[in-house]
């Protein structure tokens, strides 16, 4: 019945990568000239495929719906990346970093996949340093480590605040190289709306550009998408304004399985919701956590003066203060993995305890870090994310602790992929958070840069040839044959129609809306009931959607409203497809908490008998419920336990 | 709070553009700046009124796409903020609200407030990187690096690619942008060998992009929402002058 194949190569779990380097198919180097390959996306995972793609001698086109590569969210990451190497002498290995990992997702991501991740993460921080990005030093002159969450051990490198911006400065700059050289051709403003197949294999793609408007055909031997999450379906994320899944949708309705969509990563350390106005939450990094308590009021009734103004954070006297993840989990205290620590603050919010106007925020105080090291210190290691605070909330975090409440960040779920990152559609691939395939049921911080820069520059390098060796007899194909043609038309037809809707409701009504229904009901705690109503709810907004939708201005030219539009079409059936795979999923595991399956003490009870599987969703055509199929996942160089960090 | 804003309207490239009035009411000071504009745009789309165009992302002050010349200043009247970090809280109930786009030529505009940056890409594509490919590098601390060095050209790696430093200048001179990514790898070990062939590739792409000269008013530095010092600049005065020794 299932025709998912893994394809993970025989062997030792430590030997697997190895030997699948040693035993894959090349492509020679004249023969590389001849091949084509679409990149889609310019974040971490898609500019270091690209620019290692192009220094390998492939002809690339990579796809960008911004200005400039430059501005993928992959640049908005703060903290750091993880690498064992173990240069702090605290114990860390290439296992270690592997059991972490697996163990951090709650045991539902693939062994194999994970070790290779794990071996990789050395390479990558060679990789970053050699390219000029400035990492932490010492005053030796080495590399700086701190830790994240999840972990014993220090092993993230980091760059100030800015991690994500200065790793993907380093892959814009390799790209950059390559486009010099012409081996890259950047196709900047332009939005991927389809996958073209010819004869079962993806061969091209349709894109809008962004500019005139124009539907445009592009073929290549190869379709690689890197195109990020969806956590914009809940419309307030920490995501971008532009990020969106449109491209992972669209390969999806083409055939290309879509897995385990309800694991979402609620992040612990946000700023809090302000007002109904607001287009974005913003992400305080974990990084804050090595130095910063959690913490809110011990007594009901001083949170509650806290929430009328009648107290400040300061009043409150040390024993007084519940820091909650201390005392919950003293293991690992404020550095417990992301979903523990945002379930941990949801709980004491919703008993009461919570500050803030709302109610809906905890405490993240550095007044014990800035004593025992000096406020220096601290503004040296997180100057930025102070300054940011300020400008956001006005209050001085120096002074005042900061406010955070948790808020949907990063998106495990994605486009199921074997382990050569090939999704079920022959020649189409997928890197990056628009994969489902490392983080299980959950990511630890700083292993996001870690998984995209790993696919980009160590892992597709290799399976893509290992695919492209048997296409050096395929010819360039014309893009007016009746494959590109006709799904060019479906594209248009789809377009069209949104235009001629002329309702009465904006994008943003719809996409408020659904974030609404989303976060009610598909959000940290989640319910059969719940569930059930966030899929009826979703198929009516659906309806709504095609039937009262208003885009102003004309399908020519730039036209934002219109780009928005078939983001947010797509955004509402894979919201459906989250509440669907987080109702079959009849256990807590990580991100995805059902509260009919939890322990005494409230953590997360997982069902390893029944559930102990990758869930690939398979669409079925339109308004028609998707066929379930089940990879299997099988532990044999760890032991499943339940997740413990007391 | 209300307010007035005077907005830079323009359908396209090519067609002449013009400024135009708008009003918002009960704007919370709490608001950003963009959603402020967000407000104005659904109203527009109710009356069935083209939203206006401005390029935003991230709305967290990193990815550099936003831009707007707000009140006469590049991301307007806050220091060391990117026009998505902007609040309202900076203005006052009837405040009149200019907005333009960034004015270069080497930045054409797209459509109203939308500009074409693609000049920066170009300046970088030229030689903004150190040309290793992917694998063989040495392990990452058998380069080491000396500390100050290290936290000097972090600061110059900083910037955002946004723009407002030409925006800034009378000259719409884009020496700051390319100081700061000279200056990076100049610092760098890892940068210092192809350093000489990087400032003159990097220089003579930006004087063919149509960027104008520096006369050193410093109001790039000034305006610069990650607040990347001029000195970068005379760095790259240096760097360019050994180039062109010998």
């Amino acid at each position: 019945m299932t025709k998912l194949n893994s394809k993970i190569p025989q062997g030792d779990l430590a030997q697997k990568w190895t030997n699948y380097k040693s035993h894959q198919n090349l492509v020679n180097p004249s023969n590389k000239r001849k091949l084509d390959i679409i990149v889609v996306g310019t974040g971490l995972a898609g500019a270091s495929a690209a620019a290692s793609f192009g220094a390998m001698g492939f002809n690339v086109k990579i796809f960008c719906i911004s200005d400039s590569p430059r501005r993928a969210h992959s640049i908005a990451a703060q903290g750091g990346i993880n690498a064992a190497k173990n240069y702090p002498n605290d114990g860390d290995s290439v296992y270690r970093l592997f059991y972490d990992t697996i163990k951090g997702g709650d045991y539902r991501a693939r062994e194999a996949n994970v070790h290779r991740l794990a071996e990789n993460s050395n390479l990558i921080i060679d990789q970053c340093v050699a390219q000029g990005v400035p990492f932490a030093r010492d005053y030796s002159g080495l590399l700086d480590n701190r830790s994240f969450g999840g972990a014993q051990v220090s092993r993230t490198f980091y760059a100030r605040g800015q991690t994500g911006q200065q790793l993907l400065l380093g892959a814009y700059g390799a790209l950059s190289h390559q486009i010099n050289l012409g081996n890259v051709e950047m196709m900047n403003r332009r939005e991927m709306l389809d996958l073209v197949i010819v004869d079962g294999k993806a061969r091209g793609i349709i894109a809008r550009n962004l500019v005139t408007g124009e539907l445009e055909k592009y073929f290549a031997h190869a379709v690689v998408v890197a195109s990020g999450g969806y956590s914009n379906v809940y419309f307030l994320s920490t995501n971008a304004m532009n990020s969106n899944t449109s491209a992972a949708w669209q390969i999806y309705k083409r055939g290309a399985f879509f897995a385990n969509p309800s694991y979402v990563q609620i992040h612990p350390t946000c700023i809090p919701v302000h007002g109904d106005y607001q287009s974005k939450l913003t992400l305080m990094s974990e990084s804050l956590r090595n130095d910063g308590r959690i913490w809110v009021p011990k007594n009901k009734e001083d949170a509650e003066k806290i929430r009328n103004k009648q107290l400040k954070a300061n009043d409150i006297k040390e024993e007084d203060r519940d820091y909650f993840l201390e005392r919950r989990y003293p293991a690992f205290g404020n550095l417990v993995p992301r979903d523990v620590a945002s379930r941990a603050a949801k709980e004491r919010c919703d008993a009461g305890f919570g500050v803030g106007n709302t109610g809906l925020a905890v405490y993240l105080d550095f007044a014990s870090a800035i004593k025992r090291l000096g406020k220096d210190v601290i503004e040296e290691r997180y100057g930025n994310l102070f300054q940011m605070y300020d400008k956001i909330v006005d209050e001085n975090p120096y002074e005042n602790p900061m406010m955070i409440y948790p808020a949907v960040h990063y998106t495990m779920g994605g486009v199921w992929v074997d382990y050569e990152l090939q999704t079920t559609i022959e020649g189409l691939f997928c890197a990056g958070e628009a994969n489902f395939s490392d983080h299980g049921a959950n990511r630890l911080g700083a292993s996001a840069l870690m998984q995209g820069l790993s696919d980009g520059y160590f892992v597709l390098p290799y399976t893509i040839q290992n695919y492209l060796a048997k296409e050096i007899k395929t010819p360039r194909m014309s893009t007016d044959i009746p494959e590109f043609n006709k799904t060019l038309e479906e594209v248009k037809n789809r377009l069209e129609k949104m235009m001629k809707i002329q309702g009465s409701k904006s994008v943003d009504y719809f996409h408020k809306k659904l974030g609404h229904i989303m976060w009610e009901y598909v959000g940290m705690g989640r319910t059969k009931e719940g569930l059930e109503t966030a899929v009826k709810l979703c198929k009516e907004l659906k309806k709504e959607f095609w039937s009262d939708l208003r885009i102003p201005g004309d399908i020519n030219g730039v036209n934002t409203e219109l780009e928005k539009a078939t983001r947010v079409a797509d955004f509402i059936e894979l919201g459906e497809l989250t509440a669907l795979d987080a109702l079959q999923r009849e256990e807590s595991c990580g991100g995805h908490f059902r509260e009919e399956h939890q322990t005494p003490d409230g953590e997360a009870l997982r069902n390893d008998n029944d559930f102990m599987f990758v869930g690939a969703w398979e669409y079925k055509g339109e308004d028609q419920t998707p066929e379930l199929h089940k990879e299997a996942l099988k532990y044999e160089a760890i032991e499943v336990k339940q997740r413990d960090y007391k | 709070m209300n307010l007035t804003l005077e907005i830079w309207r323009q359908e396209s490239p090519k067609a002449k553009g013009k400024f135009e009035t708008y009003k918002v009411q009960n704007i919370s000071a709490d608001c950003s700046f963009l959603e402020m504009l967000d407000i104005l745009n659904e109203s527009l789309i109710d009356k069935v009124q083209l939203p206006i165009n401005f390029d935003h992302d991230c709305r967290e002050g990193i990815c550099g796409m936003c831009s707007l010349y707000i009140n006469g200043r590049p991301h307007g009247p806050d220091d060391e903020v990117t026009t998505c970090q902007l609040h309202m809280r900076k203005f006052k109930d009837g405040d009149t609200i200019t907005i333009e786009p960034w004015r270069s030529k080497a930045f054409p505009v797209i459509k109203d407030l939308m500009i074409n940056r693609n000049a920066f890409d170009q300046i970088i594509q030229a030689g903004g990187y150190v040309s290793v490919t992917t694998g063989g590098v040495p392990d990452a601390n058998s380069i080491p690096v000396n500390r100050e060095d290290a936290e000097l050209a972090m600061d110059a790696a900083a910037c955002i690619g946004c723009g407002a430093c030409v925006a800034a200048c009378k000259n719409a001179s884009a020496m700051l942008f390319v100081a700061a990514k000279v200056s990076q790898f100049a610092l760098l070990p890892q940068g210092k060998i192809e350093a000489k062939d990087r400032v003159k590739a990097m220089v003579a792409k930006m004087d063919e992009l149509g960027f104008g000269n520096c006369t050193n008013t410093y109001a790039c530095e000034a305006e610069c929402p990650k607040g990347i010092s001029v000195s970068n600049i005379a760095r790259m005065n240096r760097e360019f002058l050994c180039a062109n020794v010998k």
